[in-house]
């Protein structure tokens, strides 16, 4: 044993430490992807909300996936004021019109990006959203304006069903 | 130590010691020659052991009443506060018990910064004690979830959410903690199976923190080595037994003061509201005992950058042994470390209270300051400190100091000098 050439026995530790390997990744990849979302939490991934009585001006918070969905039906200034601002103020730079495909409904994860609380409506310093836990501000469209926040509030996937109703997910 | 030579005196005790020598660990324990000059810091080594088990006997008894579930875990706790029999006695004692366990574990941790006992040979035992505060903050974090309040609900939300910062896989991360979207029922019963399994991890570590204990001894005030056994030690029982158990008398009266007088002032009041996925509370904080390092993490504007430092407030106290290049343990022989000690336990208070503020304009500026200060502490002045600082000089032995001489001659000699 004493020459450097590769012998049988290398082979045979080799080949059993390689499938000994794949025996423990595979013994030990259930036990971690038990802790994913199970099938009964993924099948709730959509909800559908009727939105006939929402007045301009006014928000309401549905549950979705265990998060709240903020819908705000947003009055001509809000939308004006969302609109006007350039990109370049913005940290996380995305046009209203992105994130808000009918001006006149704002759908979005009501929770900061930051840590993960319920923003405020209607507070802070752009007229939009306020997180009391850390002090983030969200302007009309809810995007990050000041505070630890690294990026806008996000827009889940969603459509219009009909005029008034709104199939989230 | 005379471990080798002990046999037991019956001959049943000697039959079964030859099989399994748990008489010989007893007599060990017994006899484990510790310094005479111990002072009451070093009693909270058995008072932690104390707050463990009290936490692992009445977490038992309330285990046997809690429901994990997010529909019943609220309600199962009141059920316990009003129904069961002395069940807000085992609940407070339980609640109270972990503030407690804090308490002494700061008390123990900075004992050991002030009399050096994290230098060689103890770093094992330095570093197995910092795994042990790690795993008591996850169990105390994970404890306080499950009475599923809105203080429980938010402040698993916002510290799970912390793995979200690490680049790329972090919103993988919280989905596979979370079971789900958002905290919801699958992170309560896997909190509550890990909140139920850390104690039993720790007490496996403490075992391992006092057998690394036992190979040097302990330090001392004096933080010089001392032969053992010798004129310097005395056995463990009776002195330091009964030492520590006037000492743990004296912290069950604290204890109790809290359990029986002020139960809830150590909470918060929205825990007695059940969790709402819908309303954040207006001020999370965390409890007191996580507090500065909540203070460090806020002062950093920058998400990622606030959980790397947080954790490396954290992580720093593993390495200290190395930081800390001064050769003399004990801060009585160190006039400038003894200050610079001082003002870190100061910090790390101001840190707390900063943290319990809103982190917001004057309370921001403390923060940070206090933050910086902190790492140059430990990154800082205690590797220059241990190279410049001009120490006293050390005695000989535990005894020398008392009696103004020592056994060695060339000591006692000296004496004159020792005393300059």
């Amino acid at each position: 044993m004493s020459e450097k050439k590769t012998k049988r026995r290398d082979f045979l530790f080799t080949a059993t430490y390689a499938v000994g390997a794949v025996g423990v990744g595979a013994t030990i990849w259930p036990m971690i992807d038990q802790m994913n979302p199970d099938a009964s939490v993924k099948a709730l991934a959509s909800t559908e909300v009727d939105v006939s009585a929402v007045d301009p001006g006014k928000t309401i918070t549905v549950l979705w996936r265990g998060k709240p969905v903020f819908i705000r039906r947003r009055t001509q200034d809000e939308i004006a004021e969302a609109r006007s601002v350039k990109l370049e103020d913005l940290k996380h730079p995305e046009k209203d019109e992105d994130r808000a495909a009918n001006p006149e409904w704002l759908v979005m994860l009501g929770v900061c990006t930051h840590l993960g609380c319920v923003p405020l409506d209607q507070k802070g310093d752009y007229n939009g959203w306020f997180c009391p836990c850390h002090g983030s501000h969200y302007d009309t469209s809810g995007r990050i304006r000041k505070g630890p926040a690294p990026t806008n509030m996000e827009i889940p996937k969603y459509e219009f069903v009909d005029a008034n109703i709104i199939k989230i997910g | 130590m005379s471990d080798h030579e002990y046999t037991p005196k019956s001959k049943v005790g000697k039959w079964f010691n030859d099989r399994l020598p748990l008489l010989t660990l007893a007599n060990h324990l017994t006899d484990y020659p510790t310094p005479k000059n111990l002072n009451y810091w070093w009693t909270f080594g058995g008072i932690l052991t104390f707050c463990l088990l009290t936490q692992i006997v009445t977490g038992l008894v309330l285990a046997m009443h809690y429901i994990a579930h997010a529909d019943m875990a609220f309600d199962s706790v009141e059920h316990i506060m009003r129904d069961v029999n002395y069940g807000w006695l085992i609940r407070y004692i339980h609640a109270n018990g972990a503030s407690m366990f804090f308490l002494a574990v700061y008390i123990h941790i900075f004992r050991s910064l002030f009399y050096g006992s994290y230098k060689a040979p103890r770093e094992v035992i330095w570093i197995i004690g910092i795994i042990i505060y790690l795993l008591m903050m996850a169990a105390a974090f994970m404890g306080y979830v499950l009475p599923w309040g809105q203080m429980s609900f938010w402040g698993a939300t916002v510290i799970t959410n912390l793995f979200s910062a690490i680049p790329l896989v972090g919103e993988g991360i919280v989905t596979w903690l979370w079971g789900g979207y958002s905290v919801d029922n699958p992170t309560l019963t896997r909190f509550f199976t890990l909140h139920y399994l850390i104690p039993f991890l720790i007490l496996g570590l403490v075992v391992l923190h006092i057998w690394a204990l036992h190979v040097p001894g302990n330090n001392n005030p004096v933080g010089i080595d001392i032969k053992k056994p010798s004129k310097d030690t005395v056995p463990f029982h009776p002195y330091i037994v009964i030492k520590d158990g006037f000492a743990l008398l004296m912290f069950m009266i604290v204890f109790a003061f809290f359990v029986f007088y002020t139960p809830n002032i150590l909470g918060h009041a929205d825990n007695y509201i059940e969790a709402d996925p819908l309303v954040t509370p207006a001020h999370i904080v965390p409890e007191w005992y996580l507090l500065p390092f909540y203070a460090i993490l806020r002062s950093v504007p920058d998400k990622l950058l606030g959980v790397v430092a947080m954790l490396s407030a954290i992580l720093i106290l593993a390495v200290l042994p190395w930081l800390d290049t001064s050769k003399i343990r004990s801060a009585v022989f160190r006039p400038l470390y003894r200050q610079f000690y001082w003002i870190l336990v100061v910090d790390v208070l101001i840190l707390g209270y900063v943290g319990a503020m809103p982190a917001e304009g004057l309370y921001l500026l403390i923060a940070r300051i206090a933050t910086a200060y902190y790492f140059l502490h430990f990154l800082v002045i205690l590797p220059v400190l241990g190279l410049k600082e001009k120490t006293l000089p050390i005695p000989l032995s535990i005894t020398e100091p008392v009696l103004g001489g020592s056994p060695n001659l060339a000591a006692a000699k000296n004496k004159e000098s020792f005393k300059n």
